[in-house]
C-alpha cells in the first residue's frame, strides 16, 4: 500500500524537527543557534499546515500559520540584533565565552 | 498518487538543504541553504492549499529573513569556530534520531482525512474567527521593532557625576571653547587690520 500524502508530510515534519533539534545542539555560534531555530519553526509551521488539510480546515491553519511567521521573525530578528551586540561588546559569538561572563 | 509523489520529492529536496544549513561551516552558505529550504516548504505549502501562507512565507522566511542573516553576518563576520562541540555530534545524531523516530512511530499512519467543515474564506476566518490573533500579531511586530531599535542603539559613554552636574560642565566646556574661538577671531582681524594698515 502506496503511503498517504498526509503520512508523508508528518514524516518530512519530524524529520526537520528532529535537524532543527540536531542544530541547536551542536552549534555554537550565535547566528547558527538563530538558523537552527528557523528550522525548528518551519517544520513547526509545516504541521500547522498538514494538521489543517487533514480536518479540512485550511483556512483556519493559515492564520495560525501566519501568527507562527509573524512570531518566528521577530524571534529572527531580536536573536540576530543581540547576537550583532555581542559581537560588538565581547568580540566573539561563541555561546561559550558569553558563559564565562561575571558580574 | 501524483501527489504523493510530488510531496515525497519535495520533502526529499528539503531534508537534505535543512542538513547543509546545519552542517555548512560559513554562516553565509547557511542563510543561503535555509532561504532555499524556505522556498521548497512554500512550494509544498502552496500545493496543500495554504496559498496566502505559502506567498507570505516565500516574501518574509526567503526573502526578508534571508536579507537580516546576511547583513548580521556582513556585521558580525563570519566566524569559523574550530573547538570541541558542546554535545558530541554521534551523541547528539543518535538522541534526535530515536526521538524523531518514536515520534513517526506514534503520528504515522494518520487516519485519512477528516472531511468536517464547510469551506470559509481566508479573510473570513482571519479577521471574524481569529480577530484576537491579529491584535497580538500587531503588539508583536511593535514591541518587536522597539526591541530591535533598543538593542541597536549604540550606547553613549557613562556619565561621571550627577546628571545635572554634568550638563552644567557640559555647558561651561561649550561656553569656553565659544569664548577662545572668539578670542581667536578678533586677534586674527587686528592683526590683518595692522598688516594692511
Amino acid at each position: 500500500m502506496a503511503p498517504s500524502p498526509v503520512n508523508i508530510l508528518l514524516v518530512g515534519v519530524a524529520a526537520l524537527l528532529g535537524i532543527g533539534i540536531y542544530g541547536l545542539m551542536v552549534s555554537h555560534n550565535l547566528i547558527k543557534l538563530v538558523i537552527a531555530l528557523q528550522i525548528l519553526v518551519k517544520s513547526a509551521l509545516l504541521g500547522v499546515i498538514s494538521a489543517g488539510f487533514v480536518r479540512d480546515e485550511i483556512q483556519l491553519a493559515q492564520s495560525l500559520a501566519l501568527t507562527v511567521i509573524v512570531a518566528d521573525t521577530i524571534v529572527a530578528v531580536i536573536g540576530i540584533a543581540l547576537a550583532v551586540q555581542v559581537r560588538r561588546r565581547i568580540g566573539t559569538l561563541d555561546v561559550r565565552d558569553l558563559s564565562k561572563l561575571k558580574g | 498518487m501524483e501527489r504523493t509523489t510530488a510531496y515525497v520529492v519535495l520533502i526529499l529536496a528539503a531534508l537534505p538543504c535543512a542538513l547543509q544549513t546545519i552542517r555548512t561551516k560559513r554562516l553565509l552558505v547557511s542563510a543561503l541553504w535555509l532561504a532555499g529550504l524556505s522556498a521548497l516548504l512554500s512550494i509544498l505549502i502552496y500545493d496543500l492549499g495554504a496559498k496566502h501562507v505559502a506567498v507570505i512565507e516565500l516574501s518574509v522566511g526567503a526573502g526578508l529573513v534571508t536579507v537580516l542573516f546576511v547583513f548580521a553576518i556582513n556585521v558580525a563576520g563570519d566566524q569559523e569556530l574550530k573547538v570541541r562541540d558542546i554535545v558530541p555530534i554521534p551523541i547528539a545524531a543518535g538522541f534526535v534520531l530515536i526521538g524523531a523516530l518514536l515520534l513517526i512511530r506514534f503520528i504515522v499512519p494518520m487516519e485519512p482525512p477528516l472531511r468536517t467543515s464547510h469551506p470559509e474564506s481566508f479573510v473570513e476566518t482571519l479577521w471574524q474567527q481569529r480577530g484576537l490573533d491579529m491584535l497580538v500579531q500587531i503588539v508583536l511586530v511593535f514591541s518587536g521593532v522597539l526591541g530591535l531599535l533598543g538593542i541597536l542603539a549604540e550606547a553613549k559613554a557613562p556619565l561621571e557625576g550627577a546628571a545635572t552636574e554634568e550638563v552644567a560642565a557640559e555647558r561651561d566646556r561649550d561656553l569656553e571653547a565659544l569664548a577662545q574661538q572668539t578670542t581667536a577671531a578678533t586677534e586674527r582681524h587686528s592683526k590683518q587690520k595692522i598688516e594692511t594698515f
